[in-house]
C-alpha cells in the first residue's frame, strides 16, 4: 500500500491504488503549508526566497564561476565565484607556515592520522592488544614526520606548525586529555569523599564561568611564571591542555547528567556482588552513563573541533587563521569568501562525519552491539 | 512436609541481629530488632508496607547502615570496617524486587561479572558456572540475550542465578515476586523452593503466605519498625498471639 509514491501531482493516477495516500498527501499539504491565508502567503514567500537563493548559488557558484586560473585578473573579470583561489592557495591554507618543501610529510601524517582514527572508531578493532600498539606506532610516526630531525628529515619546531594537521592534533589532544578528565570530574562531583566533591565542584564551576580565551591566556602567559627558572613546557602543549580542561568542565556536567540517570538499584546490585567502587564505576555505571549522555557528548566534541582556532593566541595558525593570513595577499584578497567557504566545507566534512558516526554508535547501542 | 524436603537447620546462628535500631533523620525505622538465623534456616519476613522489612534485611549486607545494636554474620561483626563489609557481602547474595540486572550486559555477562571480578575466576570457568546456574533456574537458552528482552519472571530467575554464581551461603530476597505478573510468580517461587530444598540459608521478605507456610522454618511479622511476633509457620498461621498479626493475616489471606 504505502509503497506507492504519493506525490500530489501524481495523485489522480495513484488514487486508483491508494486513495488514502492521495488523501494524506493533500491533507498534509493543506494542514502544514496552506492551512490559512497567512500560512499560504508565508509558504509562497519562503518558496520564493529559497528559489531565488538556489538560483543565485547556481548562477554565482557554477554558471559564472572561474574554476581554474593562475591569473587573478581572470577572476576579477568574472561575475561569479573564483574557485581558482582554492587551487592557488590551498597549500598555505591547509598547511600554514610549515615549510613548503616539507608539505609531503603533512600529507603522510594526515593519512596516518585518519587511518588510525577510522580504525579506532570501528568496533571490530576495539581490542587493546590491537589499539595500543596502533596508537604507539602512529603517534611515533606522526611525531617523526611533524618534528623531523631524524632519518634525514629537516627539523621543524612547533612554532612553524599550522593548518589542518595542527587542527587535527589540537582536536585529538583535547579529546584524549579532556575526556578522562571529564569523567574524573563527573565522578568526583558525586563521589562519597567530600574532598573529591569539593575539588571537582570548585574546578568545574570556576573554569566554566570564565571565557576560554582567559584560560588560554593563563596557560600561555601566567602559568610559566609559576615554573622554576629554566623549566619550560612547550607552548603548544600548554594550549592543548588549556583547551582540553575547558572542554572537560563542560563534558563533566554532561556525564554527570548521565550518572544521575542510573537507578540506585544498579549500585545496590553491584554492592551485593561485593564489587568495589572502581569495579562498579568502570563496569556498571560508566558504560550506562556514557551511553545515555552520548548525544550531548558528541555535541561538545564537535564544538571542541572548532575551538582549536584559539591557537592563534600563541601565534600559531590552524586552518581557519591560516586562511585569514593567506587571504591578506592583495592579488587574491577579493576572493576571501570562496576561501572561507572552502574552510567551512572542511569543518563541515569533519563535523558531519563525527555526527554521522555518533548516530551510528547510538544505533549500535540500541541493537546491543556495543 | 517430609524431613528430606525440609532439612532441619543446625544450631549455630549464621546471622545474629541483636537490638538493632535505625533512624532516617528523626524517623525511627527499626526499633530494637533482634533476630537469629541458623545455618540452613528459612526465615520469611512479612508485615504491612512501610513496616521496615526491606530496611531490616538491607542492614544485613549493609546496603543500609544501622545506628545501634549489633549485626554478626558468621561471627564477624558488621561495622564500618571495609574489609569486614566485603567479607560479609561475599557470604550473602541478594535478590531485589526490581531485579536490578545490568541492562547493558547480556545474561551471561551479568552472571560472570561477579565471579571474574571478585573471585578472580577465569572467563571460561565463570561461564561454566553461569551456565550451571542458568540450567538450575531453567533458562540456559537465554544466556545471549539482554535482560530487557526477557519476561519479568525470567529476569528475576536470572537475578537469582547471578547471586548464586557468587556461591553465597546466605540469600536475601526482598519481595522477589512483587513486581511480577501473577502468571510469572509461580516460576520464581518454584526456583526459590528448589533453592530452599538444597539447604540454602534464606531470609525472604514476601507476601506469598503459601510460600511461607510450606518453606519457612520461622515467620517474622513486622509492624512500625518492630518485630511484633515470630514463630514456626504452624503456630504463626494457626495461632497468632498478637492482635496486629491476626489483623494482618485476616487481611492478606482474604485474597
Ligand atoms: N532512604 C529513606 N529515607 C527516609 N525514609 C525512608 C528511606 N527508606 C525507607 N524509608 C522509610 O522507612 C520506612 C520503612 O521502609 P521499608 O524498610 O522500605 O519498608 P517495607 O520494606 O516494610 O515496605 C518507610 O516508612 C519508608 O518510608
Ligand atoms: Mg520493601
Amino acid at each position: 500500500m504505502s509503497s506507492v509514491p504519493s506525490s500530489p501531482l501524481a495523485a489522480p493516477a495513484a488514487a486508483a491504488y491508494d486513495p488514502d495516500a492521495r488523501l494524506s498527501a493533500l491533507a498534509w499539504l493543506r494542514a502544514n503549508l496552506f492551512s490559512s491565508v497567512w500560512q499560504s502567503l508565508l509558504t509562497l514567500a519562503v518558496a520564493f526566497v529559497l528559489i531565488r537563493f538556489f538560483w543565485f548559488v547556481l548562477d554565482w557558484g557554477v554558471v559564472n564561476a572561474v574554476f581554474y586560473t593562475t591569473d587573478p585578473d581572470v577572476c576579477r573579470a568574472a561575475t561569479g565565484a573564483c574557485w581558482a583561489v582554492i587551487a592557488e592557495k590551498h597549500r598555505p591554507m591547509l598547511f600554514g607556515l610549515y615549510p613548503y618543501d616539507e608539505h609531503w610529510r603533512l600529507v603522510l601524517m594526515m593519512a596516518i592520522y585518519l587511518g588510525t582514527v577510522v580504525l579506532s572508531l570501528w568496533p571490530r578493532c576495539w581490542n587493546l592488544r590491537f589499539l595500543v600498539p596502533l596508537w604507539i606506532v602512529s603517534s611515533l610516526s606522526i611525531g617523526v614526520l611533524m618534528f623531523g630531525g631524524v632519518l634525514g628529515l629537516r627539523y621543524v619546531p612547533t612554532s612553524e606548525w599550522g593548518g589542518l594537521p595542527l587542527t587535527m592534533l589540537l582536536f585529538t589532544g583535547t579529546v584524549l586529555i579532556g575526556m578522562p578528565v571529564a569523567v574524573l570530574l563527573a565522578l568526583g562531583r558525586r563521589a562519597p569523599l567530600p574532598v573529591a566533591r569539593g575539588v571537582s565542584v570548585v574546578f568545574i564551576e570556576a573554569l566554566r564561568g570564565v571565557p576560554l580565551i582567559t584560560i588560554l591566556f593563563v596557560a600561555v602567559n601566567v602559568f610559566p611564571l609559576f615554573l622554576p627558572a629554566g623549566v619550560e613546557v612547550n607552548k603548544l602543549l600548554r594550549i592543548t591542555v588549556g583547551i582540553a580542561i575547558f572542554f572537560a568542565c563542560y563534558q563533566a556536567e554532561v556525564i554527570r547528567g548521565g550518572l544521575q540517570a542510573i537507578p540506585r538499584g544498579q549500585y545496590e546490585a553491584a554492592a551485593s556482588l561485593s564489587l568495589s567502587y572502581w569495579q562498579t564505576t568502570r563496569r556498571i555505571i560508566l558504560p550506562q552513563a556514557l551511553r545515555i549522555s552520548l548525544p550531548a557528548i558528541t555535541n561538545h566534541i564537535i564544538a571542541a573541533m572548532k575551538n582549536t582556532s584559539f591557537v592563534i593566541i600563541i601565534g600559531l595558525f590552524d586552518i581557519l587563521t591560516a586562511t585569514t593570513a593567506v587571504m591578506q595577499d592583495p592579488l587574491w584578497r577579493k576572493f576571501y569568501i570562496e576561501a572561507y567557504l572552502f574552510v567551512a566545507a572542511v569543518y563541515l566534512f569533519f563535523g558531519y562525519a563525527l555526527s554521522l558516526y555518533a548516530r551510528q554508535v547510538e544505533k549500535w547501542i540500541a541493537s546491543g552491539r556495543i | 512436609m517430609t524431613q528430606s524436603a525440609k532439612p532441619g537447620p543446625s544450631a549455630d546462628p549464621v546471622i545474629r541481629m541483636s537490638h538493632v535500631s535505625k533512624w532516617y533523620g528523626h524517623f525511627q525505622v527499626l526499633h530494637d530488632v533482634s533476630l537469629d538465623v541458623r545455618k540452613g534456616e528459612r526465615v520469611v519476613v512479612c508485615g504491612p508496607s512501610g513496616s521496615g522489612k526491606s530496611t531490616l534485611i538491607r542492614c544485613i549486607n549493609r546496603l543500609e547502615v544501622h545506628q545501634s545494636g549489633q549485626i554478626f554474620v558468621k561471627g564477624l561483626e558488621m561495622t564500618d570496617n571495609v574489609k569486614n563489609i566485603d567479607t560479609i557481602r561475599r557470604h550473602i547474595g541478594m535478590v531485589f524486587q526490581n531485579f536490578n540486572l545490568f541492562p547493558h550486559l547480556t545474561v551471561l555477562e551479568n552472571l560472570t561479572l561477579g565471579p571474574m571480578l571478585t573471585r578472580q575466576m577465569k572467563k571460561s570457568a565463570a561461564e561454566d558456572l553461569a551456565m550451571h546456574f542458568l540450567r538450575k533456574v531453567r533458562i540456559p537458552e537465554q544466556s545471549g540475550k539482554y535482560p530487557l528482552q526477557l519476561s519479568g519472571g525470567q529476569q528475576q530467575r536470572v537475578a537469582i542465578a547471578r547471586s548464586l554464581c557468587m556461591e553465597p551461603e546466605i540469600m536475601l530476597f526482598d519481595e522477589p515476586t512483587s513486581a511480577l505478573d501473577p502468571e510469572m510468580i509461580k516460576e520464581v517461587l518454584d526456583t526459590m523452593i528448589e533453592l530452599a530444598e538444597s539447604g540454602m540459608t534464606m531470609i525472604v521478605v514476601t507476601h506469598e503466605m503459601g510460600f511461607a507456610r510450606t518453606v519457612a522454618d520461622n515467620v517474622v511479622f513486622m509492624a512500625d519498625g518492630r518485630k511484633v511476633e515470630s514463630g514456626p509457620p504452624e503456630e504463626f498461621f494457626g495461632n497468632p498471639r498478637e492482635e496486629r498479626t491476626r489483623a494482618f493475616l485476616d487481611q492478606i489471606l482474604k485474597h
